[in-house]
């Protein structure tokens, strides 16, 4: 009992020490974001008169109004709206389309299933910036300038989801397929009955994953939305950075940078809660 | 209910033949068992019948129908397979009703199919469960359930029993039988395990190399095997093989002579063939001897328990009565005079 105590002791000991650690690791990285809530809550004299000021001010209500409802360019409202059609449609299609053409990879005895598979596993050394140029004249001559389809479908494909799929679709048993055969199953009934809800714990993880990608694009929304109308709010937090003489609002820039981050927060609490049960109900 | 008859089905992957020209006719309600080594063909063979491989030459009839071209659904068979391929998402009631579902049978039927079906699997406290929730045993039962529920004219099963511990297999291959008995479905059975075999087959088939080398009644088969690799395969411990010269059995064309270890004598006295006792087994109700021949052939001798048990290190002499005796020739096959 007395040896069984002294262990509980020095693992208490250890977990000190750990808590301690993960605290000042919380801390260090949660500073700047606490920057920024303190600085959506004050008044601009109060941030430009040094020192800068490290609790919240009354200015809450105002000035997060003020960033949704007008904005500097447009009101940050629209801009996440804009922001979460385009995170959604690339997280779903992209989710649609890989599943789809793993299924096809896996399943098919198609000619060219080798070379399709290498050319799309080529792709994942071309990330967006590489091609921009060329994807930007082909949307440009599409007319899809300034829209949601210009801003989702060249970003829609993914290689990496396709893998992913792939990979877990070649750990699913011949004999699932052939008994789905047997019962009288065609390929499209198997896949909608019997793959798709085995694979939804990677639909959830992908999901937050691609989510996330999906919402902080910067650099595509910077090149193809002129309108701001159009902003996503990643990139229209830069828009909203002043140019020349003009004074920058930075209460409802921080106010902007909040209210930018929530979304993606919300996502990855709430699949949290599915992608775990999803891990706890799956077979393996 | 139905027949089901192979006529010289060929298989080949690319250009590697795996199967050499099988023929079977099998009768409604009958039970076959398809027995070999592992890369014999059998399962290959099976899935020919299910039309889960193409048939590369011959004909596969089902109830007098062509079926090499009709998908699974279309064969009306039903497949139990030796992982049981139970779908990971679905309760057991679920599973049992997805082929159901699919082929569109009513709601209410479905449900009193798979009630019928569980009530003889003694499955009912387990519907809503999840096949991981269940045992070895259960899962088994309820691919069992799935293949039932759809009244299909041909049971295939592909070693079902492969995946489960020794009590429980020799359970489960009591109640397959019975089952099979009472639904009187003609039913192929595939395994590796000739006691599988014996117990349950009405006739069996034993593969060797993509070839049926004997298809018969069980005991027939064990009493009268066609060829040496039959005569080795089916028995444990396997029947003894001696060279013809050495027993001094003089039959035109005969290079080898198989005796099975139950039909072998030991004595003391002077006989024309011996061999040192290397070591014995005591099983209990019978005492297994290992001896070594002169030309280092290995053979193994059954005897009762009660018999006496000789020294190891001891050189004793072989007995067996002439009628026991089983000559093949240099080809392996049965000598046609020897035959019964």
């Amino acid at each position: 009992m007395a040896e069984r105590t002294g262990m509980v002791e020095k693992r208490g000991a250890g977990l000190w020490l750990t808590h301690l650690g993960l605290c000042i690791g919380l801390l260090f990285i949660f500073f700047p974001i606490w920057l920024a809530f303190v600085a959506s809550t004050v008044s601009q004299p109060e941030i430009t008169q040094p020192p800068m000021p490290l609790l919240p001010g009354d200015q809450f209500f105002e000035n997060y109004r003020k960033a949704l409802l007008a904005g500097v360019n447009a009101p940050v409202a629209w801009m996440m709206l804009n922001s979460l059609f385009m995170a959604m449609g690339i997280a779903i299609g992209k989710i649609i389309i890989s599943l789809l053409s793993a299924f096809a990879i896996v399943y098919f005895r198609f000619p060219g299933r080798k070379t399709f598979f290498w050319l799309i596993f080529l792709t994942l050394m071309l990330p967006v910036e590489v091609r921009i140029v060329p994807t930007y004249e082909v949307v440009a001559s599409f007319g899809m300038l300034n829209s949601y389809s210009g801003l989702i479908f060249p970003l829609i494909a993914s290689a990496t989801a396709t893998f992913l799929f792939r990979q877990f679709f070649m750990t699913v048993p011949d004999e699932l397929a052939e008994a789905a055969r047997v019962d009288g199953a065609g390929p499209m009934r198997f896949f909608r009955d019997i793959l798709l809800p085995m694979s939804r714990t990677n639909i959830a993880a992908l999901f937050v994953i691609l989510f996330i990608y999906g919402w902080n694009q910067y650099l595509w929304p910077l090149l193809i939305t002129t309108d701001p109308s159009m902003n996503t709010i990643v990139m229209g937090i830069k828009q909203m950075f002043p140019s020349g003489d003009d004074i920058a609002d930075w209460p409802v820039i921080m106010a902007t940078s909040i209210l930018a981050m929530i979304p993606p927060v919300i996502v990855v609490v709430g699949m949290q809660r599915l992608f775990i049960r999803g891990l706890v109900d799956s077979e393996k | 209910m139905a027949t089901v008859s192979l006529e010289a089905i060929k298989k080949s992957f690319g250009s590697t033949d795996v199967i050499h020209g099988v023929d079977i006719d099998i009768k409604d309600g009958e039970f076959i068992v398809i027995v070999g080594p592992s890369g014999c063909g059998k399962s290959t063979l099976l899935r020919m019948v299910a039309g889960l491989e193409t048939v590369t030459s011959g004909e596969v009839r089902i109830d007098g129908n062509r079926v090499n071209d009709l998908e699974p659904m279309d064969r009306d068979i039903a497949m139990v397979f030796q992982n049981y391929a139970l779908y990971p998402h679905m309760s057991v009631f679920d599973n049992m009703a997805y082929g159901l579902k699919i082929a569109g049978t009513p709601k209410s039927e479905i449900v009193e199919r798979v009630d019928v079906a569980a009530k003889l699997l003694q499955l009912e406290p387990y519907l809503k469960r999840r096949p991981r929730e269940l045992s070895g045993g259960q899962r088994q039962r309820v691919a069992m359930g799935r293949a039932i529920v759809r009244k299909p004219s041909v049971f295939l099963f592909d070693e079902p029993l492969s995946n489960l511990d020794a009590k429980l297999r020799v359970q489960m291959r009591l109640e397959i039988k019975q089952l099979q008995k009472r639904l009187g479905v003609t039913s192929l059975y595939v395994t590796h395990d000739q006691v599988e075999a014996m117990t349950l087959a009405d006739r069996m088939i034993v593969m060797n190399g993509g070839v049926a080398d004997q298809i018969g009644a069980p005991l027939e088969v064990y009493a009268n095997p066609a060829t040496e690799f039959v005569a080795g395969f089916i028995g444990s411990p396997p029947t003894n093989f001696l060279k013809t010269d050495l027993a001094s059995v003089a039959t035109p064309g005969a290079s080898t002579l198989g005796v099975r270890p139950e039909h072998l004598r030991l004595t003391t006295d002077p006989a024309p063939m011996s061999g040192t006792v290397l070591y014995s087994e005591a099983l209990g109700a019978e005492t297994l001897v290992h001896l070594k021949l002169v030309d280092e052939t290995l053979v193994t001798v059954r005897q009762n328990a009660t018999d006496p048990l000789p020294d190891e290190g001891k050189t004793v002499g072989l007995l067996w009565d002439a009628r026991d005796q089983m000559l093949f020739d240099a080809q392996g096959r049965r000598c046609a005079s020897d035959a019964a």
